[in-house]
Order: structure tokens, then C-alpha cells, then sequence
């Protein structure tokens, strides 16, 4: 094998108490594609960021064309010749594509933008990428989406030096034939003897470009092979390879009354048509990979995004989900994926935090509630065992699982018949997340119907009763709750190829299919 | 910038059983790097760090915001009793009152705004055009009560405007207030020709010049209206909602608070109060001027700011907003009385505001730091 260009060794790194890398190797050859395996969190992330230097290792070896980097910084390591390009674009949506390929080098006299040279040069490098009707002054906000993941491709060439390029996820907002141009264009840039180091959840793509491939697995190295030697079943226990535990409550649970039924769901004009039921005392499922459109099915079930169709029944009684308010007020909470933006009002007290939503509820002549409430609140916070000095501090001044507590008691607080969360553990710490999931089997005990939305599959199915599976906005199929990672893994990547799955028997159709009826 | 997702790896036993209490101790061994094998145990030793910093600023938080003020504001009365004979005589306070009072109201409105995380420029302006309309009311022979309650609706009105600017047009506020300004402060000066209106009748000039009981009127209304809003802040669930608003609206809208009602609520709120600021301004000085007000947006700004309001929103008292006006009133005040140039009061002002907003900073970045 050739020499590589990139080699890491026994590379680990922390985030305080969480090991999110440890003892990881990589290495990265002229002319072939490394593809990136793990689930989330497995630690991919942290991996593609010590290898652009925007995360210290804390220790291991880093070495590219054979010279050990022992201070690596953003700067020295592009200068070095390794580029990267991000699922999230990191080009300037206001300015022109020429100004963003050159931007930090434009060419100038004297502080003014040679122009001529600047388009001559944007031309060229656009037409390397095959953007050969692109015009270099066209702002980069109106272009399509892969478009500019293109761009961002082109930006990346025109760096002085070119000898490794990382991908981190560049399909995710890609349809299907946008993906495809995509992908040809790497297998171009293989052929001009760039390493690439290629990450996807979507299976097919590595098997169609990849020649190797390196499996993450809970922060280390699961296996490292070439391609030809994985099939997708090989792949996924690769990356899976862990048996749920007892973290989880006891799933024998049997749905009641529909506690919540959405059919006929569509988010906008043209996009498939959602059907799905809760029971109450059910835990539902959702899981999909990353922009299936999880989150905003729940938002949009929760009236905070707007829909062009479909009903909402809670409780057997149609409900309009025409705001959260009105949604709240028929029963229905959701616990957001994103605490800090959309979840806590940082600069409120932790009591202040969780009765929010009940304030009207309790209130007389709009007056704040009496001390009745916020002892109820207190009662709910102890029961969840929030660790805090005083219910009196900013909430800010929790960490993340505590945060999740308080938003889960506001919740509590509006006696909800069904709650939805979104990524319910993401980013909190493993002592929490046991306390979490007790308190979710708990609440599905009481006869609430719940939706749990999660990118972690232990988690998903540990939890649930029936998995409903989502991609590209449809839903794929339905699973139970005994199924294995496997099969959501499959579904979610619509690798249909493989024999349905054995226990799905309320599902008839092929877990291949993009449309389902419930 | 990528998003940062990691997860930890799971080892299930050590959590089940493990009593929900961190304890402490450990402290020593975890921080050998070799021994975060199980991540319970580093976890609990960053979290007996973290409480006793905790509880400090909680008590920093609680007492710090209005006592910063309250402290200046006694400072400042003392040096003055110290410095000069006249400060405090009754006369002098009863002046004081009377110069403070209706910025104080204004300053009161601004704060609602600001406490949603907005603005209000306008101010000033609707001041203007409330004040010279009422006495233009006055002058053209409406009786007293119809011409006040008119001024009053007009700023009402003009409020409501820039609420809906802010919520429907989907307008920065501070840019919907901009335009505000401009648009009342040309409407006073067109109405009015530029000159003063003068002719308003006596009973009219009493109301903020007469006193009950040796006290002020204006300094009677200005206290009852800080009071209003003391409670309506601290005691009412609108009054929580504006603090919600302004902490994150995204947040607050998905907990069911009416974000968008509540957002012009506050800025007719301001808008009502600005309109009351120019009736009793024109009653004070037995005409309306049509250029009453200018400038006093900034002012009303400063004294929300000094007050410990801050604009980025959900931090901030009534008592605080009333406390900075008083201030810059006792400052201003002090000044005469010394003899002091008026230029260097206004440096002294704008140090005040730097210095008050600069502490805030200094606080908030050590919370941060150790939350």
C-alpha cells in the first residue's frame, strides 16, 4: 500500500468527563477514499476536528506527509494541504461566489479588489468543479443547495495545497440526483491522487466510492478494513455491536385509548402525507437519520410549524394545531431538541422556568399563580431529583440533564395527556440519562402517550413499544419494539436490500418503500 | 461550523445503582487522565466544584441588579446634603420631583420595552406630538378631560403602530422606532406650524403644578405609576410573560406565551405612558411645544440602563428604571445647585451609563464563567 499522507495514531481526547475520543487510528492514502463510520456520537465529529485543527488532541500522533504536527491550528493545518468540507456551509450567503472562493485572499493593488483578476480566477476554479454555467458574481444565498456544496468544493481547491480533503456528511441536504453529481465529482478527484476521508450515514455511498473504511464505535476504533471485505449487515455490526442494557424501563406496556392520532399530516404542499397514532400508556418511537424530518414532524404536531393539511386529534377530540398554546392548552407538551434556543428562558429563575406554561392556567384576574403552584412545581423538581442550590437561580447555571428536568416539569406542570421529546438525552451526561428513562417509563405508566424522537438507537429502542421510521420526510416503515438496530438502521437508510424485517408484521410493505398508511 | 454530537460511552451498572447523590471525594485520582475509565466518577467531581461558586452568585444576582443603583443613589444624595446647603431643602426637593417626574414616567415605559429585548426611540417624539395636541384641544376650547384623554390616545395609538411594526411588519424595533421618531416629531412640527401653543387654561397648568398635602403632583403620579408597574412586572402573569419575551422568544412561544400580544402590548404601554409624559409636560409649562421631548429617548435609555435594565432584555425593575432616572435627575440637580458646568454633568452622565453597563458585563462573564 501506498505511503499515507495523513496518519493518526492512538489519537484520544476528552470533553471534561466524557472520553470522547480514545486511542484512534487513522490513515489516509493519495487516491482513495477512507470512508467514516459510526452512529452519532460515536465520535466522528471530534475525530474530523482534530484532523483540521480545530480541537487539540490530548494525546497520540498526528502526522502528515510523514512530519509530526505537534500544535496544529485551523491555519497551519490547511496550509499543510488537508481541506475540509462541512455539512453545514461555511460560505458567506450574502456575497458573490467569487468573493467567497477568495475571501481572506483576495486579490488586491493596494487594498483594492482587482476585479478582472478575481473573476478570471473564480472562472477557473468554478469550471474545475464542473459549475461551468455558474456565473462567479452570483450571490450565493439564491443558489440550490448543492450548488453550493459544490462551490465549497471549489473554494477548497484553490488552496495553495491540496492533498487531503475531508467530507462531513456533504449529502445530507442533497436530494438523491444532486448526491449522485456529487459523488462522481469525488471519484474525479480520486483519480488526481487526493486522500479523501468520506462521512455519511448513508451506507450505499461508501460501498459506491468508498475503498476503505474506518468504524467508530463509542469514541474508539471499532474496525478498519478495506471496503470489498464489509457487505451492509457486516458494516452496521460493526458499527453497532453493543446490547441494550437495563438502562432502559420494562417496555411491556399495552396501549390504551388513542391518545393522540395525526392523519393526513403534510408540512408543505407536495411533501408525503403523515399518518400516526399514540396510545395512551405507549411509548412511540420516531427514529431517521439526520434531516428525515423528525423534528419538524413534531413541531409541526405541536402547531409551532405550519402545516397545509391534515388532522390532529387529541384524546379522541379534533384540535386545530394552529399554535403551542393551543396545542398546550388540548394536552400536548414538547421537549425540544435544542434546549438553549428553543426550551429555556435563561434568564428566569429555575421555578420561573417551569411554570411558564401554567402561569394562565392558575392564575385569577391575571394575577401570577399563588404559592399553590410553585410548591407543586418544587414538589415535581423533587420528585425528578434536580440537583440545584435553590429553585431561585437562573436556569441558566444547571447543566444540561438538570435543564432537562426543569423542562420536563414544566411539562408535568400542564398535566399533559401526551409529550413528545425531541432528542431527550442529547448532551446530557450518562447518570441523567438513566434517571431520564426511568422517569419517561414512569410518566408512559400513568397513561400518558409519549413520542420520543432519537438519533441514539439504543436509546430508541430501549425505550420504545413500536418505532415508526422516517426518510426524507415519509415515513419508511414501522417496527416494533424488539427490533433491532439493524433493521431501523436499514430502513433509515432505505439499503433496502435486504429481507424484510422478520417481526414486522403490522408492516405488509417493503421497508424499502417510501410511503406507508398506518 | 460542524455541530459537535458526541455520546459517552455507556457502562449502565455504575448508574442504576448509584445513589442520586454525588459524593464527594475522588478528587485526586480522577485527575490522572489514565482514569477516566467510568465517566460517573469525573462527572461528580466536577459538580462538588461547581456548587459552593454557585450559591455566590445567586446572591450576587438577587441583590446586585437595583442595589447597584440604589447604592449610587444614596452616595449621590449624601455627597450633595455634604456639598450644598440648598439640596436639601423642601423647595429644592419639590423642583427635583417635578424635573424627574415625567422622565421617570417615560423611563418606566422604556423599560417594558426594553425588558422584551426592543426599543423605543420614538418617545420623545410622541411626547412632543401628545403634549402640543392636547394644548392645542385646550386652545380650540374642548374641555380638559376629553383633550387629555385625546393626547393620551394618540401616543397610545402611535404605540400600538410601532408594536405592530415590530410584530407583523416583522421590522427591527429599533429601526420601526426610528421611523416613529421621524414621523411624530414631523406630524407635531407640521400641526403646530413650529410654534408654541399658548392659551391653555389655568385649571389645566394645576395639574402638574398643584401639590396635595406640601407633595408635588407630578412626583405623586410618577410614584403611583412606578408602583403599577412594580406590580404588574413582579405580580402578574403578563408581567412574567415580558420577562419571558425578552429571555427568548423562540423559548417562550413554544411554552404557550401570546409572544406577539405581549410585544405590542408593551410598546402601546410605552407609547400610553409617552402620551401622558406630554400632557403633563405641557401642563407644567402652561404651553405646548412643539419640540418638547427631543432627545429624551436617550435619556429615558440611560435611565433603564443605570437602573440595571438590560438590553438585551429580561433583566430589569421598575424600581430600577425609577431609581436611574433619579439619578440622573439628582445629578443634573447637583449640578446647578454647584454651579457646575452643565457640559461636564453630561460627561459625568456618560461615564455613569459606561461604568453601570460595564459592571453588568463584568458580572454576567463571571456567572458564565463559573455556571
Amino acid at each position: 500500500m501506498a505511503d499515507p499522507v495523513v496518519e493518526l495514531h492512538g489519537v484520544s481526547k476528552a470533553f471534561g468527563p466524557v472520553q470522547a475520543l480514545s486511542d484512534v487510528s487513522l490513515r489516509l492514502v493519495p487516491g482513495q477514499v477512507n470512508c467514516l463510520a459510526g452512529e452519532n456520537g460515536a465520535g466522528k465529529s471530534t475525530l474530523i476536528r482534530v484532523l483540521t485543527g480545530a480541537l487539540r488532541r490530548d494525546s497520540g500522533s498526528y502526522e502528515i506527509d510523514g512530519r509530526p504536527v505537534n500544535t496544529p491550528t485551523p491555519a497551519s493545518v490547511r496550509a499543510a494541504g488537508v481541506q475540509a468540507v462541512y455539512q453545514e456551509l461555511s460560505l458567506l450567503p450574502h456575497l458573490s461566489v467569487a468573493e467567497n472562493l477568495f475571501m481572506g485572499r483576495l486579490p488586491a493593488r493596494t487594498g483594492i479588489i482587482a476585479r478582472g483578476r478575481l473573476q478570471a480566477s473564480a472562472r477557473k476554479a468554478l469550471d474545475e468543479v464542473g459549475l461551468t454555467e455558474l456565473s462567479p458574481q452570483a450571490i450565493v444565498e439564491r443558489l440550490p443547495a448543492a450548488t453550493r456544496q459544490l462551490v465549497e468544493i471549489a473554494k477548497v481547491l484553490t488552496a495553495e495545497s491540496v492533498k487531503v480533503i475531508v467530507f462531513d456528511e456533504p449529502t445530507t441536504a442533497l436530494t438523491e440526483a444532486e448526491s449522485e453529481r456529487l459523488l462522481q465529482h469525488i471519484l474525479r478527484l480520486r483519480e488526481r491522487g487526493i486522500a479523501m476521508l468520506y462521512v455519511t450515514h448513508r451506507l450505499e455511498e461508501m460501498f459506491e466510492i468508498g475503498d476503505w473504511v474506518t468504524v467508530l464505535r463509542d469514541g474508539g476504533l471499532s474496525e478498519a478494513g478495506p471496503i470489498s471485505g464489509y457487505d451492509e449487515d457486516r458494516l452496521i455490526t460493526a458499527m453497532v455491536g453493543r446490547e441494550i442494557s437495563s438502562l432502559y424501563p420494562e417496555t411491556h406496556r399495552h396501549a390504551g385509548t388513542p391518545a393522540l392520532r395525526v392523519q393526513g399530516l403534510r408540512r408543505f404542499g407536495g411533501s408525503p402525507s403523515i399518518d400516526l397514532q399514540v396510545g395512551a400508556g405507549e411509548i412511540l418511537g420516531i427514529g431517521g437519520l439526520l434531516g428525515a424530518g423528525r423534528s419538524g414532524l413534531l413541531l409541526s404536531i405541536f402547531g409551532a410549524a405550519p402545516i397545509v393539511a391534515g388532522q390532529v386529534e387529541v384524546g379522541g377530540k379534533a384540535v386545530k394545531p394552529s399554535g403551542p398554546r393551543t396545542m398546550m392548552n388540548a394536552g400536548v407538551g414538547l421537549l425540544t431538541e435544542d434546549r438553549k434556543v428553543l426550551g429555556l428562558l435563561p434568564e428566569l429563575s429555575i421555578r420561573e422556568n417551569v411554570t411558564i406554561a401554567s402561569l394562565r392556567s392558575g392564575s385569577r384576574h391575571g394575577l401570577l399563580p399563588g404559592r399553590e403552584q410553585a410548591e407543586e412545581a418544587d414538589r415535581l423538581l423533587d420528585s425528578l431529583r434536580l440537583r440545584a442550590g435553590s429553585y431561585d437561580q437562573p436556569v441558566s447555571t444547571l447543566s444540561g440533564g438538570n435543564q432537562q428536568k426543569v423542562l420536563l416539569a414544566r411539562w408535568l406542570l400542564t398535566k399533559p395527556k401526551v409529550l413528545m421529546f425531541d432528542e431527550p438525552t442529547k448532551g446530557i451526561d450518562v447518570g441523567a440519562k438513566g434517571e431520564l428513562y426511568t422517569v419517561i417509563g414512569d410518566l408512559a405508566a400513568r397513561g400518558l402517550g409519549i413520542i420520543v424522537v432519537s438519533s441514539y438507537l439504543p436509546e430508541l429502542l430501549g425505550l420504545a413499544d413500536r418505532i415508526l421510521v422516517l426518510r426524507d420526510g415519509a415515513i419508511a416503515g414501522e417496527l416494533p419494539g424488539s427490533a433491532t438496530e439493524e433493521e431501523v438502521l436499514r430502513l433509515a437508510s432505505g439499503s433496502g436490500g435486504a429481507e424484510p424485517p422478520p417481526a414486522a408484521e403490522e408492516s405488509p410493505h417493503d421497508p424499502g418503500g417510501v410511503s406507508r398508511d398506518a | 461550523m460542524p455541530k459537535l454530537i458526541w455520546r459517552e460511552p455507556i457502562e449502565t451498572t455504575t448508574i442504576t445503582n448509584r445513589p442520586p447523590t454525588a459524593e464527594a471525594g475522588g478528587t485526586a485520582e480522577t485527575t490522572d487522565a489514565a482514569a477516566l475509565e467510568t465517566v460517573p466518577q469525573p462527572r461528580q467531581t466536577a459538580e462538588t466544584k461547581a456548587e459552593p461558586r454557585r450559591r455566590v452568585i445567586t446572591l450576587g444576582d438577587i441583590a446586585g441588579r437595583e442595589s447597584g443603583g440604589l447604592v449610587v443613589l444614596l452616595v449621590a444624595i449624601g455627597a450633595l446634603t455634604l456639598a450644598s446647603d440648598e439640596f436639601l431643602t423642601g423647595n429644592n426637593l419639590a423642583n427635583l420631583a417635578r424635573q424627574v417626574a415625567i422622565f421617570g414616567i417615560i423611563a418606566v415605559g422604556q423599560l417594558l420595552v426594553i425588558l422584551t429585548a426592543g426599543i423605543d426611540l420614538s418617545v420623545g417624539s410622541i411626547l412632543g406630538l401628545s403634549g402640543a395636541s392636547t394644548a392645542q384641544f385646550l386652545v380650540a376650547g374642548m374641555p380638559i378631560l376629553p383633550s387629555i384623554l385625546l393626547g393620551v390616545a394618540i401616543g397610545t395609538a402611535l404605540g400600538i403602530v410601532n408594536g405592530l411594526l415590530v410584530t407583523r411588519a416583522l421590522l427591527p424595533p429599533f429601526i420601526a422606532t426610528l421611523g416613529m421618531l421621524g414621523i411624530a416629531r414631523g406630524l407635531v412640527l407640521v400641526t403646530t406650524d413650529a410654534q408654541t401653543i399658548q392659551g391653555v387654561p389655568d385649571a389645566f397648568q394645576v395639574i402638574a403644578n398643584g401639590t396635595v398635602l406640601g407633595i408635588p403632583n407630578l412626583l405623586i403620579i410618577a410614584a403611583a405609576i412606578t408602583a403599577v408597574m412594580w406590580f404588574v412586572l413582579a405580580r402578574t402573569v403578563f408581567g412574567r410573560y415580558i420577562y419571558a419575551v425578552g429571555s427568548n422568544p423562540e423559548s417562550a412561544r413554544l411554552a404557550g406565551v401570546p409572544v406577539r400580544m405581549v410585544t405590542v402590548s408593551v410598546y402601546m404601554i410605552s407609547g400610553l405612558l409617552a402620551g401622558l409624559g406630554g400632557v403633563l409636560l405641557a401642563s407644567r409649562l402652561g404651553a405646548g411645544i412643539p419640540t418638547a421631548g427631543t432627545g429624551f429617548e436617550l435619556n429615558a435609555i440611560a435611565a433603564c440602563v443605570i437602573g440595571g435594565a438590560s438590553l438585551f432584555g429580561a433583566k430589569g425593575s421598575a424600581i430600577g428604571a425609577a431609581t436611574g432616572a433619579l439619578i440622573m435627575g439628582v445629578l443634573n440637580n447637583g449640578g446647578n445647585l454647584l454651579a457646575i458646568n452643565a457640559f461636564y454633568l453630561q460627561i459625568a452622565i456618560g461615564v455613569l451609563i459606561l461604568v453601570a453597563v460595564g459592571f453588568d458585563q463584568l458580572n454576567t462573564r463571571r456567572s458564565a464563567a463559573s455556571g
